[in-house]
């Protein structure tokens, strides 16, 4: 097994900004949707941005949703990443990876606290803040730190729900579950904040 | 709660800022990239690269850019100017850009917002509108960096623009823009209010107290400005420490 972390290379998103982000960390990654290199990475990040069923299909082809959930070294699920570790999505009625035991689902609509008189929009764009931490991807990172977020959907909190944030309603900020992590947030994009998670995430055994 | 976004905005010319930027803790002040580092160490939200090259290398110079701006921040950033095919927004996202901003290409072939949203999905795609108040009371789309005016109105072009798949839209008034005497409410309010994608006011930011107007009175969803920070009249943590003390949500 190398030192290399795998960032998975699939149809969604700017997976490079994540190299980049790594990078800056002084970690080797390499982006690759090739199966045995993602099998044989120390840790894989599983990023995206983008829509659910056309991501999960470009996974099923390449055979890459059964390698991802018989992973056994950490594994760290960015934005859509998380959704799809999830049982399913709402974003076009998509079955997903069920690593995670919830359910993701379309922002009702509503006010947010940060501006309640007008109707918040859909997508959430921009920096919020995540509290309530239940992991040591969290580790040294100050409670209610602002992380940047872009997303209409999330995943409702539940058992493996280990930061929590607000838009609209209470959700899942991030989730673990063994050797799975994932965050709604982008940490690439989060500055200082973003940059210690990603730091204990790569730190990680 | 989510917070108002502040954003720095930097015109780019063959690979560097356009205007004399005086800045005496960066070794060079033409570098977008320095000063963007230097923004985002301050504490802004998002940065805006707004590329007015006109030459056949601009596509080469724009992406090598968009490289070392994506290497060396960690807060978004949109890149605007000039973009007009779904070739150079996917080139520019693959390099790192996180938005990308069409104006006066997607007014022309507004099938390109459907294009790009389609393809790399509504959240990076912003419409940029350039409007003017017209005697008449009433606000137009003007083109072309605001050389050209349209008889659109400005609402029907941005509830169009999003329709058709636009994530957000960055509204520049040409009526306050370099006045310093504040942004535009009435339009911004009518299409913050109106819209269901964020609106980022644009144009006569010149006190801080601007800002907090905008945000509490227009509700933008994050403000726009470029002299004020490039000159230092108001200092991104000054800025946001007063919006925090006047109760608006920002992230310090």
């Amino acid at each position: 097994m190398s030192n290399t972390i795998a960032i998975i290379k699939y149809n969604a998103g700017n997976v490079q900004s994540v190299l980049y982000a790594l990078q800056r960390l002084g970690a080797e990654a390499v982006v690759t949707d090739n199966a045995e290199t993602i099998r044989n990475a120390a840790k894989v990040i599983f990023p995206g941005v983008g829509h659910a069923t056309p991501a999960m299909q470009y996974l099923r082809e390449r055979g890459l949703d059964e390698v991802i959930t018989s992973l056994q070294q950490p594994v760290l699920g960015i934005c859509l990443g998380l959704q799809l570790m999830c049982n399913h999505s709402e974003e076009g009625d998509t079955q997903c990876l069920g690593i995670f035991d919830t359910e993701v689902k379309l922002f009702p609509s509503g006010t947010d606290k940060g501006d309640e008189t007008i109707t918040a929009k859909i997508p959430q764009i921009g920096w919020n803040t995540i509290a309530q931490y239940q992991s040591v991807l969290f580790n040294g990172l100050p409670e209610s730190s602002y992380v940047y977020s872009v997303h209409s959907y999330y995943a409702a909190l539940s058992k493996a729900t280990t930061a929590q944030t607000a838009y609209i309603i209470p959700y899942s900020a991030a989730l673990q579950k063994d050797n799975f992590y994932a965050v709604q947030f982008h940490p690439e994009k989060s500055g200082q904040a973003g940059a210690t998670i990603l730091k204990n995430f790569i730190a990680l055994p | 709660m989510l917070t108002k976004r502040i954003i720095p905005c930097l015109d780019i010319k063959d690979g560097r800022t356009v205007k004399g930027i005086n800045f005496e803790s960066i070794r060079d002040a033409g570098d977008p990239v320095e000063l963007a580092m230097l923004y985002s160490d301050k504490g802004a939200d998002e940065l805006v690269f707004l590329d007015i090259t006109a030459t056949v290398e601009k596509r080469k110079t724009l992406v090598e850019l968009v490289k070392r701006i994506a290497a060396n921040i960690n807060i978004p950033f949109t890149v605007g100017g000039g973009i007009s095919t779904v070739e150079d927004v996917a080139l520019l996202l693959q390099n790192g850009a996180d938005k990308i901003s069409v104006n006066t290409s997607a007014y022309k072939n507004p099938q390109l917002l459907k294009e790009l949203s389609d393809a790399f999905g509504s959240q990076c795609v912003v419409l940029a509108i350039d409007t003017k108040k017209e005697e008449d009371g009433e606000w137009y789309v003007y083109l072309n960096g605001g050389r050209t005016k349209t008889e659109t109105k400005t609402t029907d072009w941005a509830k169009q623009g999003v329709a058709l798949g636009a994530g957000e839209i960055l509204l520049t008034s040409m009526n306050n823009d370099g006045t310093k005497n504040g942004f535009a409410l009435d339009i911004t309010k009518t299409l913050a209010t109106a819209l269901p994608v964020p609106v980022i006011a644009s144009g006569g930011a010149g006190s801080m107290e601007h800002f907090k107007t905008v945000f509490e009175e227009a509700h933008a969803d994050a403000a726009l400005a470029a002299s004020i920070f490039h000159y230092k009249e108001i200092d991104i943590p000054d800025l946001k420490q007063y919006l925090k003390d006047e109760h608006i949500a920002v992230r310090l």
